[in-house]
């Protein structure tokens, strides 16, 4: 029987992942966070076609776009995660993750309008709230700061009244 | 080297997150529907590791700056809640959505480009930001040692034993 690898202990590799974190904090001084990358990467590509623009966005000044600590940390990110994958044989190229395929079917333009919208409403309430789960959640927590706390409830409080509503009397 | 340590920083957390499988929209799902609780427990023994080294090398002044985000209720709570709303619709997360399509999963891709569009809105919304909801309940950089004045290692165990008492739950329930 085809059995899916189950990988390791959530438990285990969450604790190492704090090893991760703090070692970074030791090292570089940089706690973890994700979420401030896709705003510079916007200004960024933003440069190539209306650079005046960005120079006289106030945002731009406080967060500069260029490839910085955090941009290199996030393609870490896709690098790491090839690598455990395919060193494990769970790498799966898969365009309707399984779940959303037995609620709303297997068309990966349908999964792909949906996911696409939900980047862009994320990552706006993530750059509202001043962090994602790992700016926050992560080193913010990790810190005992008020906001990561505030954040972190109401991303949970967000997140599953949609999921409530998404997956109401589905499977 | 900056660079070099974001690099490998980044390839250690994707590495680990893969191997506790936290990567999928099933799992973040999972969690958000209350039936899987494999990302809190990823999440939260991350916390509690880094939260005792943060604290302890602190103290021994190894670690000299902390990283406290400002906390400003009005924007805590709405941006909160919009990330939310994105998260249950998109199904990962800013991070986890790099780490997804490192391991094949493709529509983070879409994901990944609504990102990059919000974040460039969020650009442009943010001057009007800063005139209304950034102003909403600030607080400055405030942590819960802070507001409850008490020592941080008094907090720290109390938080930890909370996060132990929830795993002895998500456990004996099979979440």
């Amino acid at each position: 029987m085809h059995s899916e690898d189950k990988g390791w202990s959530p438990y285990l590799a969450g604790a190492l992942t704090g090893v991760v974190a703090v070692g970074s904090v030791l090292v570089a001084d940089k706690f973890l966070g994700a979420s401030t990358t896709f705003a510079t990467s916007a200004g960024m590509i933003e440069k190539l076609f209306a650079p005046g623009h960005v120079e006289a966005v106030d945002y731009f000044k406080k967060h500069i776009p260029k490839i910085d600590w955090q941009f290199m940390f996030v393609l870490g990110i896709v690098a790491g995660s090839f690598l455990s994958a395919i060193t494990s044989k769970s790498f799966k190229l898969q365009g309707t993750p399984d779940m959303w395929a037995r609620r709303f079917g297997a068309d990966p333009g349908k999964r792909g309008m949906v996911a696409f919208v939900g980047g862009f409403i994320a990552l706006f309430g993530a750059r509202l709230a001043g962090g994602c789960p790992s700016g926050h959640g992560l080193s913010g927590v990790m810190q005992l700061s008020i906001s990561g706390l505030i954040s972190v409830a109401f991303f949970l409080a967000g997140g599953i009244a949609v999921t409530s509503l998404l997956y109401k009397g589905g499977e | 080297m900056t660079l070099t340590y974001g690099l490998i920083t980044g390839i250690l957390f994707g590495f680990l997150l893969q191997k506790a499988r936290v990567l999928r929209y099933d799992k973040q799902l999972g969690a958000l529907r209350l039936i899987d609780m494999t990302i809190l427990k990823f999440m939260l023994s991350a916390i509690v590791v880094g939260m005792v080294g943060i604290q302890f090398f602190h103290d021994l002044g190894m670690i000299t700056k902390l990283d406290i985000k400002t906390t400003q209720v009005g924007a805590n709570v709405l941006g909160g809640l919009i990330f939310g709303i994105g998260w249950a619709l998109l199904g990962y997360c800013p991070g986890t959505q790099a780490g997804a399509l490192g391991e094949g999963r493709w529509d983070a891709i879409w994901g990944i480009c609504g990102s990059l569009l919000g974040g460039a809105a969020y650009a442009e919304a943010y001057p009007f930001m800063k005139k209304t909801v950034l102003t909403w309940g600030d607080f400055g950089k405030i942590t819960l040692p802070q507001v409850l004045n008490l020592n941080p290692w008094l907090v720290i165990p109390v938080f930890a034993v909370g996060v132990l008492l929830l795993f002895r739950w998500f456990e004996q329930k099979q979440l």
